[in-house]
């Protein structure tokens, strides 16, 4: 009994039904979320002591390169489970994982040559943790190419799964980056274990901006999964119904 | 089983020797045309010198990649030896030893030689072909899983491209920084136990990555 909650998941058709009732709510808490973390972070939160209201862009900039690090691991572990599990569920929030990793990852990058620019003197610079976010992102357009490339569907959820699961080293090596080589990008501000770095003021609309990005990511995936099914399974029954009732 | 793989791709290698001529022809020719594109001045080539000898070796062992699986598919034999039993992370980690040694080993020797006719620091003369003995196989295990990846496909190399080179990054920034460092006279250890490091992980771990990508490749 316990496990029929999983083994739900792994059927389109329910998931395709239960995805438009959550919808609403998902697009609800991820518009006030992000409303509420964007209202007090660009206007409520104090300004930085030195960088002064030009450091607000943080609030953009953090939760897009958490994300970006977040919805590749997703993608990944979501690819490893179709990968064992064979369920066609999982390779279906694998692929339409990508495209939104790759837009997360495009956003921090220029936030932070915005952001770049007036601090450091340089729109970009070749040190590691950009470079690794750069990599990043064509890992992203390298699991979009191959899924199209291989006509056979079997295969290409297979293929890009592996190359996924591959890409994964690639997420320490950007979380690490700053620790390990001297970069003009800055330390991590925010730790699980220790105390942040940062005051409680900015500490707050950050967090909020991060966990409304999450849900915001939720929210788009859904409908990119929905999208993914209804090609997927566009010879089933169901699906035929489906697109004509609309 | 290794062993007998192995001498039947160095047996088959042996037989196509124009082709283990070209990737070797084609770095000596890219690293020549950095004199005439930029600048023949000694100084200016000396410290380019690290950086092109890394692109260019990276880029020959990338073109030498659409070799690595190609004939073996096209005849049908990389199907049966997949079929055979044997591992097919066996198959792969032979296959990228061939490949390291047919086209990898051939560059590191003659990488002195660029080296010197590039101008380079005397002292960095031995750091790159000790970088690239360290950092090649490497990559030779990484384009074994993007050749994995895009063996059935008929326009697979721009694709291989998209997924390898991101990968190679890494071993780029180490190398290229290794040389730099030996030929301004510092110590460059520390960018050889990392190279070394890498090629030891992707040794271990590259091969099973490989080895589905080519089942699932083939269609098994």
């Amino acid at each position: 009994m316990a496990w029929t909650w999983f083994f739900r998941l792994g059927s389109p058709k329910w998931f395709y039904q239960m995805s438009l009732k959550w919808q609403p709510w998902l697009w609800f808490f991820a518009g006030s979320g992000l409303g509420i973390g964007l209202i007090w972070g660009l206007w409520i939160a104090p300004p930085d002591y030195y960088q002064g209201e030009l450091q607000r862009i943080m609030y953009i900039h953090v939760p897009a390169a958490y994300l970006s690090m977040f919805v590749y691991v997703v993608m990944a572990v979501s690819g490893a489970i179709g990968i064992i599990w064979r369920m066609k569920m999982a390779y279906t929030v694998s692929m339409s994982c990508s495209p939104i990793g790759a837009a997360f990852t495009f956003l921090a990058l220029i936030t932070g040559s915005l952001w770049g620019k007036p601090t450091w003197g340089t729109y970009w610079v070749f040190d590691a943790r950009l470079t690794a976010e750069l990599v990043l992102l064509f890992l992203y357009f390298g699991h979009m190419a191959l899924f199209n490339a291989i006509s056979d569907l079997k295969s290409a959820d297979k293929a890009a799964a592996i190359l996924a699961i591959v890409g994964v080293v690639n997420i320490p090596i950007i979380h690490f980056s700053v620790e390990w080589w001297n970069s003009l990008h800055q330390p991590a501000s925010l730790s699980k274990l220790e105390k942040p770095s940062i005051d409680s003021s900015m500490l707050w609309p950050l967090l909020i901006m991060i966990v409304s990005f999450k849900v915001f990511f939720v929210a788009v995936l859904l409908p990119f999964i929905r999208n993914h099914i209804l090609w997927r399974d566009r010879d089933a029954q169901w699906v035929k119904q489906e697109v004509e009732s609309k | 089983m290794f062993r007998v793989l192995l001498l039947r791709e160095i047996r088959l290698m042996a037989r196509r020797k124009s082709e283990l001529v070209n990737p070797l022809m084609f770095f000596l020719i890219v690293a020549m045309l950095f004199p005439f594109g930029v600048s023949p001045e000694p100084t200016i080539l000396a410290q380019l010198a690290p950086g092109v000898i890394w692109v260019c070796a990276l880029l020959a062992l990338m073109l030498s990649l659409d070799g690595f699986y190609r004939d073996d598919f096209d005849d049908g034999s990389l199907r049966q030896m997949v079929m055979s039993g044997v591992a097919p992370a066996l198959i792969v980690l032979t296959k990228a030893v061939a490949n390291w040694l047919f086209t990898a080993l051939p560059l590191i020797i003659v990488s002195p030689l660029i080296g010197v006719m590039l101008n380079l620091h005397p002292s960095g003369i031995a750091a790159v072909a000790l970088t690239l003995l360290l950092g090649t196989p490497a990559m030779c295990l990484i384009a074994a899983i993007g050749m994995s990846l895009t063996v059935g496909l008929r326009r697979g190399g721009i694709l291989l491209a998209l997924l390898v080179l991101p990968l190679y990054i890494p071993i780029l920034i180490f190398g290229a920084m290794g040389v730099n460092a030996a030929a301004m006279g510092q110590s460059y250890s520390g960018q050889l136990l990392f190279l070394a490091a890498m090629s030891v992980f992707t040794v271990s771990l590259a091969p099973w990555a490989a080895g589905a990508a080519l089942k699932v490749s083939l269609g098994e």
